[in-house]
């Protein structure tokens, strides 16, 4: 699905990202954990095309072409999603107004008609209440006064209607409280199929209890140090990061 | 018999042999401002002898008078005396042939906001054959409005018909000493339209400045006068959404309404002259005085503006608020880009008892330009019990652009309320990217946010109006991005 060779990034001159290689095959959810500081945000923003990085070395092959090539929002027609960790709000917009110019946007792009008005409500309808949202929130503007755990699901709520082929979750259970870290991981657990790969950004080895990954990589000062199995992040979770940076060292 | 074939043919062919047109052949004029030449101009109208001496009185006061210069505003001096006051109306000869000589430009802009084939022929000023369809529509509109008693005409008609009713009317609510611009216009104005809605009457259909014959060439100087009389009601639509191009480059038009009692008017505008270019090169300066009289208790009146052109636009519709019970409202969005500056806003004056306001501004600016509300609710203390609500917000996409609020207030009645609620936003860089991780384009997600700012003022749209004003806002907005 995704290939990334020995990616450099900097912000102004400061080297974030020192060399990142990591595969992540069709169906498969990969973790990456690490320290603050450590790179993951970057990770996210240069995959998904924010503007600000410089890429000064290295490569990313995403079903067969060059990602980095790609306009942010050609990327995310291509199937790249991303959950940010602090989802924008954008007043006098509606919620349902947004996710229909994103699904027509990419529908388009795919040369397929727009949806049609009732499918689409049907669809988000049915979609909103797996998350355990009110329908009120289709019709309030893109996450204005939304608490953290109703933008966090508002995220996955997009996800779930755009359909990508790869996700990005970062930091997505930060400010969840358990209840909504469970509605959330479901929202996430429901997503996986063979066809669909997870890149998934967290401090914590709480989430991976709620969705199981494949690979547990650990980023330190811009490179992946450790890569394994889910024990890999109990290991984690037991030790601190310092334990790898001292195994590294 | 081929002969005298050929003979019919060639008579056919020429033009304007003298005594077959009966039309007085006129020049245009030569550039000047004098009486003289507000006597050639309203001669060649055939006008009524008071309305020669209302525009000589204009004129005499206008010449004590100096340009105002409060706006926040930069304007290259105008010299008014260089300027040709009458220019005939163009012969069809003179006209582009077909659309393949209009500027592509433009044609591309029509196209993008999806105006029909024939409509962009008569936008673009393209000489059409002499039966065309508007002509038929026009005519069975023409009809039905007459069935209901309803006059809508060119005020340069309405003059030669209803001399009386227009001099009744004319400049009492908009005097010809009111101000500089609005003086000038009372000397020259060339046409416009005229609109009177009888007793009683709900006007059967929404009048457009669109449908009206004769509409073209009203020249710089452009004249409105619409009298609702009691109990009537009418809404009327000014304006084009297309780019409208135009050689004058002072625009000073007045436009004046009377409501009498329980009358009701909604009057919607969406301008787009032409702005100049990105460097703020040429374009049109909209020097407009717009006002309202509820005359009338329990009268309404509304004013819904979409500004998107013009390099500069200087423009209050205001709202006297006389008779009791009456009510004023504007809902107004301006947007400038590049070099372009506008000055707007309105005035809420409020006299009768109980009388009620609402404003809702939404500046949006863009590029280098400069975005200014000014707005007055003036309360007299006869106003008891009076009501405004003022929101003025500002959306800043950009940081090369600027927005001002001059909000005044004046109140000498103590029961009166006035609440003033203000914003200023700014399109963030996250927003854009959040929207293109989306999926969706930088300029549709600007579309978009622009649209979602501006919802509370295009509701107030007549529907098909509002789905244009939203196509244009893109437009206007349109290579910000980038």
């Amino acid at each position: 699905m995704i290939s990334i060779k020995n990616l450099h990034v900097s912000i102004g001159d400061k080297a974030i990202l020192k060399g990142v290689n990591l595969e992540i095959p069709a169906g498969e959810v990969h973790a990456i954990m690490g320290p603050n500081g450590a790179g993951k945000s970057t990770l996210s923003h240069v995959l998904s095309g924010k503007a600000g990085y410089t890429v000064t070395e290295g490569s990313v092959t995403y079903k067969g072409q060059d990602l980095l090539a790609l306009e942010p929002e050609m990327r995310a027609r291509e199937g790249v999603f991303l959950a940010f960790q602090y989802p924008v709000e954008i007043p006098g917009v509606s919620n349902i107004y947004l996710l229909k110019a994103a699904l027509n946007a990419m529908r388009k792009h795919r040369g397929e008609a727009e949806v049609d008005a009732l499918d689409f409500l049907a669809l988000v309808k049915d979609k909103i209440k797996t998350l355990e949202m009110d329908e009120k929130f289709l019709y309030r503007a893109v996450n204005e006064g939304f608490s953290g755990g109703e933008k966090k699901r508002n995220e996955i709520l997009q996800a779930t209607i755009l359909e990508p082929s790869f996700c990005i979750l970062d930091e997505t259970d930060s400010g969840l409280d358990i209840d909504a870290l469970k509605v959330v991981s479901a929202g996430v657990n429901a997503l996986r199929d063979e066809a669909r790969s997870f890149l998934m950004i967290t401090h914590y080895q709480r989430l991976l209890d709620y969705i199981k990954p494949d690979v547990v990589h650990v980023l330190a000062d811009g490179k992946i140090v450790k890569s394994g199995g889910p024990e890999l992040a109990l290991e984690l979770e037991a030790k601190g990061y310092h334990w790898v940076e001292e195994q590294v060292a | 018999m081929s002969s005298s074939a050929e003979e019919i043919e060639k008579v056919i062919g020429q033009k304007y042999k003298d005594g077959f047109v009966t039309d007085i052949e006129v020049e245009t004029f030569e550039p000047g401002l004098n009486e003289e030449i507000i006597a050639r101009l309203s001669a060649i109208k055939g006008e009524p002898e008071f309305m020669l001496e209302y525009r000589l009185q204009a004129f005499r006061h206008w010449q004590t008078m100096k340009e105002p210069n409060w706006a926040q505003l930069k304007i290259d001096p105008i010299d008014y005396y260089s300027i040709s006051y009458y220019s005939a109306p163009k012969k069809d000869s003179d006209k582009p042939q077909s659309l393949d000589e209009i500027d592509p430009e433009l044609l591309e802009t029509y196209k993008k906001l999806g105006i029909p084939l024939d409509e962009q022929e008569r936008l673009a000023g393209v000489a059409v054959d002499a039966v065309f369809d508007s002509v038929s529509v026009a005519t069975t509109f023409k009809g039905k409005l007459k069935d209901a008693g309803v006059i809508f005409c060119p005020i340069s008609e309405a003059l030669q018909e209803y001399p009386e009713l227009v001099k009744q009317y004319l400049g009492t609510v908009v005097s010809e000493k009111d101000n500089f611009f609005a003086t000038l216009n009372a000397a020259v104005f060339t046409d416009g339209s005229f609109v009177y809605i009888p007793k009683g009457v709900r006007c059967p259909m929404e009048l457009s400045t669109y449908f009206r014959i004769n509409a073209a060439n009203t020249g710089q100087f452009e004249r409105t006068l619409i009298i609702a009389d009691e109990g009537s009601h009418v809404s009327y639509l000014e304006g084009c959404t297309a780019p409208m191009r135009d050689e004058n480059q002072l625009h000073a038009a007045v436009v004046e309404l009377v409501l009498m009692d329980n009358a009701e008017i909604k009057y919607s505008t969406v301008q787009n002259w032409y702005p100049g270019d990105e460097n703020g090169v040429g374009g049109i300066y909209n020097f407009v005085t717009k006002r309202a009289e509820c005359r009338g208790a329990n009268s309404k009146v509304s004013w819904t503006q979409v500004e998107t052109g013009s390099a500069i636009t200087w423009k209050y519709p205001s709202c006297v608020l006389l008779g009791d019970n009456s009510v004023g409202e504007f809902y107004s969005v301006a947007v400038t880009n590049n070099c372009q500056q506008a000055d707007t806003g309105t005035k809420m004056i409020h006299i009768g008892k109980n009388t009620r306001s609402t404003i809702i501004s939404k500046g949006i600016s863009a590029g280098r330009s400069q975005n200014t509300y000014r707005g007055l609710v003036k309360v007299a203390k006869s106003a008891e019990g009076a009501r405004n609500y003022t929101q003025c917000d500002s959306l800043l996409v950009g940081d090369k652009c600027a927005a001002h609020t001059f909000p005044y207030v004046e109140v000498k009645q103590p029961s009166a309320q006035i609440e003033h609620e203000a914003t200023t936003s700014k399109i963030s860089e996250d927003q854009l990217f959040f929207c293109q991780q989306r999926g969706i384009s930088p300029e549709d997600a600007v579309s978009m946010i622009v649209n979602g700012f501006c919802k509370s003022v295009f509701k107030e749209l007549p529907m098909e109006f509002a789905v244009e004003a939203q196509a244009l806002l893109g437009l206007s907005l349109e290579g910000y991005v980038g």
